[in-house]
């Protein structure tokens, strides 16, 4: 949090103008600058994601633990806070299996496919006002594309493993993901009929000057929300790596770091769905008293806190069930949202 | 426009420099004793038998296919989504019949039970 909060001596201000003055002064060629200044910003963006889903695992388990009745974790550090430390170091020097069946190489680069993806997104993440790494204009597009390639490292690590288990894991995920991922698509493409820009910034501004896109767009709100649900592959949609029938699905080979990996990326990921839909639904960072980098932390654990909630309430569903809700329920609904949205809009 | 490649391209480079850090710190950490029975495929405590690769079913194609021609609508729709408001109701009205034709298709899907889940 704190070196978010010197994030914005870095992107607009004095230091900036400053730091491009020595580089200039020192004659050396404006491109090093330009990577230097993305390195600080990857950097910062890797600690922020970091520590979140450190926090996030930490937060699942206790919230699960109480809708339970049960504690969660409790004996490591206060409230059990340092549950999830504990984890990283054990899984960080656990013995690493490669099966004698796997395809070594697409092995070993799926969750390259899985993490790298979910970090680059950030790219375009709107923290606070200039507090974005680049306002792309085709920003929202850009999302979508490589929140697509999870479906592909998926694909390839079950593939890769050589077990059934995986295959069939790899097979649903493929099934699943694609079937949401066009609902997923129509609800964000709602939002940007309304704000007329692909740019994460500039949705965020048009909800500043008139009201959240939550209460224009409630049916594409709710559409994002079950889609999200379901391309992260929580439950009721985790049924590619349903445990009671296929083990752990894609990931039933992968052992040590690199099934943290994996892990790693499920939470990065429901972090990155919950930021975008505070972005496009909950109106970003923008918000009266507070600074707006602890509005846009609140409006995305608001949807944390949804999706960890339907996570311990709801049981999993069959995938005929799964396949029928996506094309002949949301599909439809999302498509008619577009036309009654851009009818508003147009007319 | 260049700067926001080279951001991109910083990131992608941070993304694997990170995962190979880590992932070669925990080499150097780790134990690391394979045997035949460890490098064996997990299933379920028996003797792995049979090819575990096995052909996609053909349902899986359909569906793709299905995603496949909402997904490339979906693409066309963004430059509309974001010139709508400038170009009035001639583009709704346009963009409409598109999705009603795509609505057809996927009717037609439906009554052909393509959509069934078997």
């Amino acid at each position: 949090m704190a070196l978010a909060l010197a994030a914005p001596a870095l992107a607009g201000g004095n230091l900036y103008t400053r730091a491009q003055q020595l580089f200039l002064d020192l004659g050396l060629p404006p491109w090093i600058f330009a990577i230097l200044v993305a390195a600080v910003k990857v950097a910062l963006i890797l600690v922020f994601i970091l520590l979140n889903v450190l926090f996030l695992i930490w937060l699942e388990r206790k919230l699960g633990g109480h809708l339970q009745n049960r504690l969660g974790p409790v004996y490591t550090g206060p409230f059990g806070l340092l549950q999830t430390v504990a984890d990283a170091l054990k899984v960080l020097v656990k013995e690493d299996v490669i099966p004698a069946a796997a395809d070594r190489w697409a092995f070993i680069v799926a969750p390259f496919i899985a993490f790298v993806p979910a970090l680059m997104i950030w790219l375009v993440v709107p923290f606070g006002p200039g507090l974005q790494a680049r306002d792309l204009s085709i920003g929202v597009l850009y999302v979508a594309a490589l929140s697509g390639l999870i479906i592909p490292s998926l694909l390839t690590a079950g593939w890769s493993s050589g077990s059934k288990w995986s295959l069939l894991g790899a097979f649903r995920a493929g099934a699943q993901l694609i079937s949401y991922e066009v609902p997923l698509l129509l609800a964000q493409l709602a939002v940007v009929v309304w704000a007329g820009s692909l740019s994460l910034n500039d949705i965020v501004r048009a909800q500043q000057q008139g009201t959240w896109f939550i209460l224009l767009q409630p049916v594409g709100f709710i559409v994002y929300l079950i889609a999200a649900i379901a391309e992260l592959n929580r439950t009721p949609f985790d049924l590619p790596e349903a445990e009671s029938e296929l083990v752990a699905g894609f990931n039933t080979e992968y052992s040590g770091f690199r099934f943290a990996i994996f892990f790693l990326t499920e939470y990065a990921n429901l972090l990155t769905s919950s930021a975008i839909a505070a972005t496009l639904f909950l109106g970003g960072w923008s918000g009266p008293w507070l600074p707006p980098f602890v509005w846009f932390l609140l409006k995305t654990y608001v949807f944390v806190f949804i999706a960890m909630w339907v996570r311990f309430t709801l049981p999993r569903l069959r995938v005929d069930q799964l396949m029928n809700f996506a094309w002949k329920l949301l599909l439809p609904v999302a498509l008619l949202n577009v036309v009654v949205t851009g009818a508003i809009v147009a007319l | 426009m260049l700067n926001a490649y080279t951001d991109m391209a910083v990131f992608l480079g941070a993304g694997i420099l990170f995962l190979a850090v880590s992932l070669l710190l925990s080499r150097l950490l780790r134990p690391h004793h394979p045997d035949k029975e460890k490098l064996s495929t997990y299933e379920c405590g028996k003797t792995p038998f049979g090819e575990a690769r096995v052909r996609f079913k053909v349902r899986y194609y359909i569906f793709a296919l299905v995603f496949l021609v909402f997904d490339v609508e979906v693409l066309f729709l963004y430059p509309w989504a974001v010139a709508l408001r400038d170009l009035g109701w001639i583009a709704w009205a346009e963009a409409t019949v598109f999705l009603a034709l795509l609505f057809g298709g996927l009717l037609y899907a439906w009554r052909k039970k393509v959509l069934e889940w078997l």
